[in-house]
């Protein structure tokens, strides 16, 4: 038999996924650039992306629980649309979290630094680069990356823990920078929820090739 | 786009009994439309109406309208039966080739048609048996009886008899009924494929096959259309209680 009509339908939501994916992988990029240079016109071009990624995910949505309700798909059609279902929602709050880091950026832009970035745009590389390595991941349907990537959560926890204490001490220290640290502190948040979420997609991603659960540690190191 | 065809306040009477109360629903062109409903709803007798095959039924009675391409095909100076046939085929439950070779049962039409061409009919028949997707399996067996094909390749030979005579809607009265799962999914993948070039209107038991390949349904009950919208929304979102009773297995 030639390919089903439905896997063409499967191709192309995928196909708007990865575009999706696409997106909120350059926003985040483009939000930590706006962060490190200051630059809030290119923070201010975030919030139109944004708006990009919120209307594909309505759009992938909808058409997944069409193809659902449609084809009643089973096994791996399932697992597939379930995860797409999901992956589609995590990039949409991966694309907030990009939005609420521009919007610190451009809060931080007419000011001084209170300390030189450093750490930030370590926990940036960390956070970006598992997103990347997420939806890579999940293009070639490969859970032995996925794994790999969710191993590097821990990393993201410990570097964001350190950023808090350090921008605490210098709130102790010198009260007045407070507010600016506050953003700091804000934008390590969003950018280890950037990590959380791709691990999430990661853990997606072995659920629908692999259909096995290894979130919330229910599995541990078993694939291979 | 203009509307295919157009049911506009269609009654029907077989006698005393009245199997379709005032249904009205677009069909839209190169669209597959899919009627669907409980059995005694009336939507294989509505397919009917759409080439006129109810009218030898003794005791009949229908009022209302059925445009095709705004002609109305029950009114006065309207079309020819014959020539509407030709224009709006059916294909049945049971799959019906004649018991000729599977070439006579594709060049059928076209020698009633008047056409003795060899060279044409060798043409045709290629193209319809292609198109039905059967060429490679019978290309081979041309001459033998149509009677010896499997079953889901006798439905298919029924569709290329109709696609021999160039028909612009096709009319599919529970096609797969008779099939297995594997040959149900190759027609509906061949409905897919004619929907390029034809209008499909299909009756079927089977929901499922409704929400996989139609682009619009229509929900029929008691001769009535309950609800007719496109086939996402009645399966995501109808906006009748009937529907959803139905759709999702509590009714009856």
């Amino acid at each position: 038999m030639e390919q089903r009509h439905f896997d063409k339908e499967l191709t192309q939501l995928k196909e708007k996924l990865l575009l999706m994916a696409g997106k909120t992988e350059v926003l985040i990029n483009q939000a930590v650039q706006a962060l490190k240079k200051k630059d809030a016109a290119l923070a201010e071009t975030i919030f139109e992306l944004d708006k990009e990624v919120d209307a594909l995910e309505i759009e992938i949505e909808d058409e997944a629980i069409s193809l659902i309700a449609r084809h009643q798909p089973t096994a791996g059609d399932l697992r597939f649309l379930i995860g797409v279902i999901k992956i589609n929602n995590d990039l949409e709050r991966i694309g907030d979290h990009g939005e609420n880091i521009a919007q610190s950026a451009i809060l931080l832009a007419g000011q001084p630094d209170i300390k030189p970035l450093i750490d930030i745009p370590r926990l940036a590389e960390l956070a970006t680069g598992m997103l990347k390595d997420s939806l890579d991941g999940f293009v070639n349907n490969d859970p032995v990356k996925a794994k790999e990537v969710c191993a590097r959560d821990d990393r993201v926890d410990e570097l964001k823990d350190q950023i808090f204490r350090e921008l605490l001490s210098f709130i102790a220290e010198k009260p007045e920078v407070t507010s600016r640290a506050m953003e700091l502190i804000l934008i390590s948040r969003n950018l280890e929820r950037v990590a959380d979420l791709s691990t999430n997609i990661c853990e997606d991603t072995i659920y629908i090739s692999a259909a096995r659960v290894i979130k919330h540690h229910l599995e541990e190191g078993t694939i291979t | 786009m203009p509307n295919k065809i157009d049911i506009i306040n269609l009654d029907l009477h077989y006698g005393k009994f009245q199997a379709l109360k005032a249904v009205s629903m677009p069909v839209q062109e190169k669209q597959i439309t899919a009627l669907i409903g409980p059995s005694g709803c009336g939507k294989s007798t509505l397919l009917r109406c759409l080439n006129r095959m109810n009218d030898r039924i003794p005791g009949v009675r229908i009022n209302g309208r059925v445009l095709l391409e705004g002609t109305d095909i029950y009114g006065p100076g309207g079309l020819d039966v014959t020539d509407l046939r030709k224009r709006v085929g059916m294909v049945f439950q049971r799959p019906n080739p004649f018991p000729l070779t599977v070439f006579d049962n594709v060049v059928y039409g076209m020698r009633v048609a008047g056409i003795h061409h060899r060279g044409r009919l060798k043409e045709t028949a290629e193209k319809s048996l292609r198109a039905a997707w059967l060429w490679d399996q019978v290309k081979d067996q041309l001459d033998h009886s149509a009677l010896e094909l499997p079953l889901d390749q006798q439905q298919r030979l029924c569709m290329a008899r109709l696609l021999a005579v160039q028909p612009e809607v096709i009319l599919m009265d529970e096609p797969c009924s008779a099939l297995d799962p594997i040959a149900t999914l190759k027609i509906e993948e061949l409905m897919l494929e004619l929907k390029k070039n034809y209008t499909i209107v299909i009756v079927t038991h089977n929901m499922q096959q409704a929400a996989r390949v139609s682009d619009f349904s229509g929900y029929m009950l008691l001769g009535e259309m309950v609800e007719f919208a496109e086939t996402n929304r009645i399966f995501t979102n109808p906006s009748e209680k009937r529907t959803e009773d139905y759709i999702t297995g509590r009714y009856g």
